[in-house]
């Protein structure tokens, strides 16, 4: 067993750290204030070739391992949640449907395109009526000749509105028969598909979050990822995925919540001496770093399982699950050690606080977490 | 354009040095590639995508210093060569001029060599000057901007209170300032491209130099005694009236510290 990263792992966290705490997190607050979506982060990031980290050089990526994917999500979303949500989102939902079930000729097209950073991704699956039932879409493809006719809405959709491709499931008909749910993809400025405004939220505010309206959207036939009825198992495939950098989204927060109590704490003074010479203090700063180095073990798992090619939908719920709420404490701490400074927009810790509580619900919420870990558990300790 | 940049590994210089037995304590520190070598890499890139060539990194040092050789070459760099050896541990400057020297030869066909203008662990700011004396070229410290014009460069360096402009002709050896450029980040690409590049290690016999004319040895200077700097005393809040305050100050300052 070897738990140190391997130079190259390391140099990739060591240049997105320097790249994100130089350039990334002095704009955090403002983003957060104005809700103003950091164009020149992603621009810089195309540059360095983060947008597509984990994906072949030959369809624009940079050809690194999962574990570096999720080190860089780590030190982006330390800098700014926003940001790195953002970017979670395009590497894991809106690159990976391509890389995972596209053709050839979808990965060259669209892949590319992404991974390079020429353009944004999304994933469009959940409806405003069904997020963690995301078996009852609604959103119905009809075969129509040579095209594909879509109709209904989805929901909470980063970056929906400023994606150059999106991929959408929707109930497909076939010759007036249910063909089960398939992902199709769809192009920005396709007649009859319209985003919504952006949503506003509780935090994450440079990020966008957009409703999809599909209203007699017409798709060329060969629009279809994959297979047609395999939308529901790609998707659930995606998101494994994409947990494991949920979680290192919610790794990178924590971490900021507990440095800036680390350094605070170490400045304040109460009674004549820092607060950090006090126990009440020091027990909630040995108790968040316990969590945040717990979480990270848990996320460099999942993320060494799937770099091996081995099963990890239960180790990428069980490290979100626990890297989110590491974090949720982390942050909760992180406002106690500040007092009333905490609670100011002043400081950033209200912000690291705000912008984790997505990654208790995104990409499967908290409960549906330890649904899919009971599962597997149960399935694991059948015949005993 | 062939270019060879020497990087120094240094001690991160944001980190607490602790001193024992008349040695800093390793133990811990981190280590980095030196600042000014990194204005000195970027510059030496950004030499090879305009005029085309090769950009060889040499790094003398131990072989923990591979990983900053590594992270330097993960700016866009070429070749990276690590010139490691035990004897060469204590060289003074000149011997480490020396070893670098024989190195730069062995590497071979180059038009420029950069590094940067002084090492921020022992702020010696010599060796590359002494590089281009065992070469027999020319060298221009403290550069701050650099043309190059056929067989000749031009450069400003930073002088006491004002600029120089210098011409120098190529090849030569050239030191920079951190107001040269400002460094890029390795882009993922570069860095993935790292894992590919084999590192040779040089020592003595490599370079035909002879041990006991390089290392602690043949130094023709000695570390007699490391101190560590004081540890800063807290300071002194005086109180009171500001006619007594202010005749208790001048008392200290001249009495204490003594400095009026």
């Amino acid at each position: 067993m070897d738990f140190d990263l391997t130079d190259e792992q390391r140099l990739i966290r060591d240049t997105v750290r320097e790249f994100a705490q130089n350039e990334v997190a002095p704009r955090a607050h403002e983003v957060d204030e104005t809700g103003r979506f950091p164009e020149e982060n992603f621009k810089t990031m195309a540059e360095l070739g983060l947008m597509g980290l984990p994906y072949p050089e030959k369809y624009g990526g940079a050809g690194g391992d999962t574990v570096s994917y999720a080190l860089a999500v780590e030190e982006i979303s330390r800098a700014c949640g926003s940001t790195g949500l953002t970017y979670a989102a395009h590497v894991s939902l809106g690159c990976a449907p391509f890389y995972l079930f596209g053709t050839e000729a979808q990965k060259q097209k669209y892949l590319t395109h992404l991974a390079s950073g020429q353009g944004f991704g999304a994933f469009g699956l959940t409806e405003p009526q069904g997020g963690s039932d995301a078996g009852s879409t609604k959103t119905v493809a009809v075969k129509d000749g040579n095209e594909w006719v879509i109709n209904g809405s989805k929901m909470w959709i980063t970056s929906g509105a400023i994606a150059d491709v999106i991929i959408a499931t929707a109930r497909t008909i076939v010759d007036g028969q249910d063909q089960g749910i398939t992902c199709f993809i769809v192009e920005k400025g396709t007649p009859g598909f319209t985003p919504g405004k952006n949503e506003p939220k509780m935090g994450l505010k440079g990020s966008i979050t957009s409703q999809l309206f599909f209203e007699d959207c017409r798709i060329p036939a060969e629009n279809v990822l994959g297979e047609i009825g395999r939308g529901f198992r790609q998707m659930l495939i995606i998101l494994d995925g994409g947990r494991i950098s949920i979680g290192a989204m919610a790794l990178g927060l924590g971490v900021a919540a507990l440095e800036a109590s680390l350094g605070y704490s170490q400045e304040r003074h109460a009674f004549g001496r820092p607060i950090a010479d006090y126990q009440a203090i020091q027990w909630k700063l040995a108790d968040s770093a316990m969590l945040l180095d717990a979480a990270r073990l848990l996320i460099y798992q999942a993320a060494w399982l799937k770099d091996q090619g081995q099963p990890f939908s239960k180790e990428a719920a069980i490290a979100k699950l626990f890297a989110s709420e590491a974090a949720e404490k982390a942050c909760f701490e992180a406002i106690q050690v500040y007092g009333g400074y905490g609670y100011s927009r002043e400081y950033p810790v209200e912000r690291y606080y705000r912008d984790n509580r997505l990654t208790e619900i995104g990409e499967g919420t908290s409960e549906i977490m330890r649904l899919v870990i009971a599962r597997n558990i149960l399935k694991e300790s059948e015949g005993l | 354009m062939n270019i060879i940049v020497l990087v120094k590994s240094v001690p991160d210089p944001a980190a607490k040095v602790g001193v024992r037995d008349n040695k800093i304590v390793e133990d811990g520190l981190a280590w980095e590639a030196n600042p000014y070598d990194e204005n000195a890499v970027e510059e030496a890139i950004r030499l090879k995508e305009k005029y085309g060539g090769k950009v060889t990194l040499i790094t003398l040092g131990p072989k923990r210093a591979e990983e900053t050789l590594k992270k330097m070459l993960a700016l866009g760099a070429d070749e990276g060569i690590l010139v490691s050896d035990p004897a060469f541990e204590g060289s003074d400057e000149l011997a480490t001029a020396r070893i670098l020297a024989a190195a730069i030869e062995k590497a071979g066909g180059y038009d420029v060599i950069w590094a940067g203008w002084t090492g921020v662990d022992w702020n010696q700011g010599i060796v590359a000057q002494a590089v281009a004396e065992y070469l027999g070229v020319p060298h221009v410290s403290f550069v701050t901007k650099f043309e190059v014009n056929g067989q000749t460069a031009r450069c400003e360096t930073e002088v006491e209170g004002g600029r120089e402009i210098i011409e120098v002709d190529l090849p030569a050896v050239l030191t920079a300032m951190q107001t040269l450029n400002e460094v890029r980040y390795a882009s993922l690409k570069n860095i993935m491209a790292v894992k590919r590049k084999t590192i040779p290690t040089w020592g003595a016999a490599d370079l035909g130099i002879n041990p006991a004319e390089v290392g602690k040895g043949a130094a023709h200077h000695h570390l007699m005694k490391l101190i560590p700097p004081p540890e800063r005393a807290a300071g002194r809040v005086l109180k009171g009236a500001p006619e007594e305050t202010v005749q208790e100050l001048v008392r200290a300052l001249r009495e204490e510290v003594k400095v009026l």
